[in-house]
């Protein structure tokens, strides 16, 4: 058993683990026929990153630049290296990553392979839309170029491909151009969903960045209130360099028991709502609180204790956004598990090059759950009928308990995607939805 | 900007520490057994913002060629301020048992080679009036232990032969470090249980980078294994030999 685990903390599994170190390095693929999966560094929440009782190729190692032009912000690199590393390379230099995540500790190669995004995907699209090229490398040695003109067809498998096609070793990276580290930004309290959904047509067309966090405790009237995030990068001379805190904060052990429960959920959740007493206000965000709020508290994961939890994060189609969020906030304040953290936003329309990737255009929302067993378990099925009757779909990146049959009706294409697997690459997930 | 040369360069803990030295604008030479890696680093390092990275392929037991790379990399970076060796094994310590061959291989790479090559960099540092010398030993070589008294051997010769090339160069104002790290999640140790104990390369990188910038004599990191050192060095040797470490 390694100690190699994915963010949610569910499920625990035992595997053993292989790191690469060198991108000229041939895969070491186990001669007893174990199944391998790339790692990166482990911040998907389930189990598409674990591989039970087979191998993890560990990617962390391959974190080396390989070029980087500052006149057209394109940068190569090995898939190891953290966003976190670009970010503090390029910010000084003018460039910003085009799409990231809500924590800056996710590999390049993890970004590909579940085909991130971020708060400007109604402008963006994913991670996998500035991906121009990478070498894949197969079980069998061969190692493969792929881009939009060569290999296309397993470019587009492996963005979004749950690292089953092969471990990406390098890639190359079309960055954006910023005036300044800061985003200038504005908060503002909103009492309904309808609410939501206005404020989101407005702000989409003149921000580059939008994001909702939802009061998931709030119901009948107030059923979806919130606040709404939206920014965009400011321009030179905004604002002074802000003195970083060189100790992060860090959520030391692992309890035996969650500290998130009724009680304190409620109290975050309230305080969170009305911290805000102004319905609208403007400040200017160095770019790292601005995106990535949690990567503050370092392991703030353990603070659901050795159980772990659960996300949840579900897309539905603009047709039936509206509807689908309100049953589904509905059915998770009527089950009183509300979740700590709820976070809604609009995809937008751009597509990519992905054959499984997550995003469709329409509203986006992410929940996380305290590990209470069945009653858990039960809530996210009830969840996933509403997301299935909307012609949804559910995030493999943060999914540790969908069904096989939910999963194919999620994700149509999953039978083209099949032929693209790597035979000697497997994980958790995946033997799990192929069920 | 320091001229910096990293003999062992491909090692995990090397890499992590001329990072630093490239993010501050140092110029470097790598020394190390394969050529591709090294290539890979030397690009890694440009990106990161060192103005010039030479790299040579050597094996550090070719003790031959130790003079003529020194001076190769002296007169390729225009100089030399700081010299960092870094390379090493992790000798199989019952096959060590089974085979003098197999410990005087580990003693060539893990102590002699080092002898070696520091024996010509000091001439060339006090010759200078200044500069560094830095060396990768081991919190192994303050004491023998069953599971690894090879290694602790090459290292503590490593120690007291740095201890006396200190006190020669003290007077010529060169700083000689003597590294001793705990345990560190490299390939060194890939094949052991990680616990609480284990430090990233990153984090003893760090410890070695502002050890050199402080003038430091010998540094424990993280800094907790001197402690821990203290304790273990404390057992008389009578209850010490039955204990099974
Ligand atoms: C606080 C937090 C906020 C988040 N916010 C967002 C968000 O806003 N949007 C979003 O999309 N996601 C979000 N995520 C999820 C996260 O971005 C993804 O799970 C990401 O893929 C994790 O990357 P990783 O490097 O940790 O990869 P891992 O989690 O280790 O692996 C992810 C997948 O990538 C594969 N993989 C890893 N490396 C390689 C490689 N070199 N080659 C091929 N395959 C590889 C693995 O096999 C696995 O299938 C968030 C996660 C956290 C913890
Ligand atoms: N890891 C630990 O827990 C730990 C603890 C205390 C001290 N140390 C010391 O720290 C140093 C660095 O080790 P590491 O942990 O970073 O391990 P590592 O990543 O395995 O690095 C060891 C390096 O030594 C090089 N090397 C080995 N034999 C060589 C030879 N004959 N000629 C030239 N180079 C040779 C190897 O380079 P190539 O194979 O590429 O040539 C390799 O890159 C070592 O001196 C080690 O003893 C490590």
């Amino acid at each position: 058993m390694t100690a190699y685990q994915s963010w949610g903390g569910y499920p625990k599994l035992a595997q053993q683990a292989r790191l690469l170190r060198w991108r000229d390095a041939e895969l070491p693929v186990p001669g007893d026929g174990l199944s391998v999966l790339p790692f990166g560094n482990g911040r998907s929440y389930g189990d598409s990153c674990l591989n039970e009782n087979g191998v993890l190729l560990v990617a962390r190692g391959l974190d080396r630049l390989i070029a980087f032009d500052p006149a057209t912000g394109i940068l190569r690199c090995e898939a190891g290296v953290l966003l976190a590393d670009i970010l503090r390379f390029i910010v000084p230099q003018g460039w910003f990553v085009p799409v990231t995540p809500g924590t800056q500790y996710v590999t390049v190669g993890g970004a590909i392979a579940n085909d991130v995004h971020g708060k400007n995907h109604h402008r963006a699209g994913t991670f996998g839309c500035h991906v121009s090229r990478f070498e894949l490398l197969r079980s069998d040695g061969a190692r493969l170029v792929c881009s939009p003109a060569e290999n296309q067809a397993l470019f587009g498998a492996t963005i979004g491909g749950l690292g089953l096609t092969g471990v990406i070793v390098a890639a190359e990276l079309k960055l954006k151009r910023i005036a300044s580290p800061f985003i200038a930004a504005e908060t503002i309290r909103f009492d309904t969903l309808d609410q939501f959904f206005e404020l989101s047509e407005t702000s989409d067309r003149a921000y580059e960045y939008t994001v909702a966090w939802i009061d998931c405790l709030s119901r009948g009237r107030a059923l979806g209130r919130g606040i709404y995030l939206r920014g965009n990068h400011a321009g030179p001379f905004c604002c002074a360099q802000p003195k970083i805190a060189r100790r992060k904060l860090s959520f030391p052990l692992q309890l035996p028991f969650s500290l998130v429960n009724g009680l304190t959920l409620q109290a975050f959740n309230r305080l969170y709502y009305h911290k805000q007493r102004q319905r609208s206000l403007h400040a200017n965000f160095y770019y790292q609180p601005f995106f990535y709020p949690l990567d503050s508290i370092l392991g703030w994961n353990r603070m659901y204790g050795s159980k772990g939890f659960l996300q949840y994060q579900c897309a539905v189609p603009t047709r039936h956004a509206r509807g689908a969020m309100r049953e589904i906030l509905e059915r998770i304040a009527r089950s009183r598990t509300g979740s700590f953290l709820t976070v809604l936003k609009l995809f937008g329309a751009a597509t990519s090059p992905g054959l499984l990737s997550f995003p469709l255009p329409g509203a986006t929302l992410a929940l996380d759950f305290p590990n209470r067993g069945a009653p858990t378990f039960e809530l996210l099925n009830r969840l996933d009928e509403v997301v299935l009757a909307a012609g949804g779909r559910v995030y493999p990146a943060k999914d540790a308990r969908m069904s096989g049959d939910s999963f194919r009706r999620y994700f149509p294409r999953w039978s083209e995607f099949r032929r693209h697997i790597d035979p000697r690459f497997s994980s958790s997930f995946w033997r799990r939805v192929m069920e | 900007m320091r001229k910096v040369l990293i003999v062992g360069a491909t090692s995990a803990i090397a890499e992590a520490t001329a990072r630093l030295f490239a993010g501050n604008g140092d110029a470097l030479y790598l020394v190390a057994r394969n050529q591709d890696r090294l290539g890979a680093i030397a690009n890694d390092l440009r990106v990161r913002g060192a103005p010039q990275v030479e790299t040579e392929a050597m094996d550090a037991n070719d003790f031959s060629r130790h003079r003529a790379m020194i001076e190769t990399a002296i007169v390729t970076l225009g100089g030399l301020d700081v010299a960092l060796i870094a390379h090493g094994t992790l000798p199989d310590q019952k096959a060590c048992e089974q085979s003098f061959d197999e410990t005087l291989k580990e003693l060539q790479t893990n102590c002699l080679s080092i002898l070696s090559l520091l024996t010509y960099l000091a001439d060339h540092f006090e010759r200078q009036g200044s500069g560094t010398i830095a060396v990768l030993s081991s919190v192994a070589g303050d004491r023998g232990r069953q599971s690894n008294y090879v290694y602790g051997t090459a290292k503590a010769a490593v120690n007291v032969f740095l201890q006396g090339l200190r006190n020669r160069l003290s007077r010529a104002n060169i700083q000689v470090l003597t590294i001793k790290p705990g345990f560190v999640d490299t390939p060194m140790t890939a094949g052991f249980q990680k616990g609480l104990l284990w430090a990233k390369p990153e984090k003893v990188a760090g410890g070695i980078y502002s050890a050199i910038q402080r003038k430091k004599d010998v540094v424990y990191l993280p800094w907790f294994w001197r402690f821990i050192m203290a304790v273990i060095n404390s057992i008389p040797e009578r209850l010490f030999k039955k204990m099974k470490l």
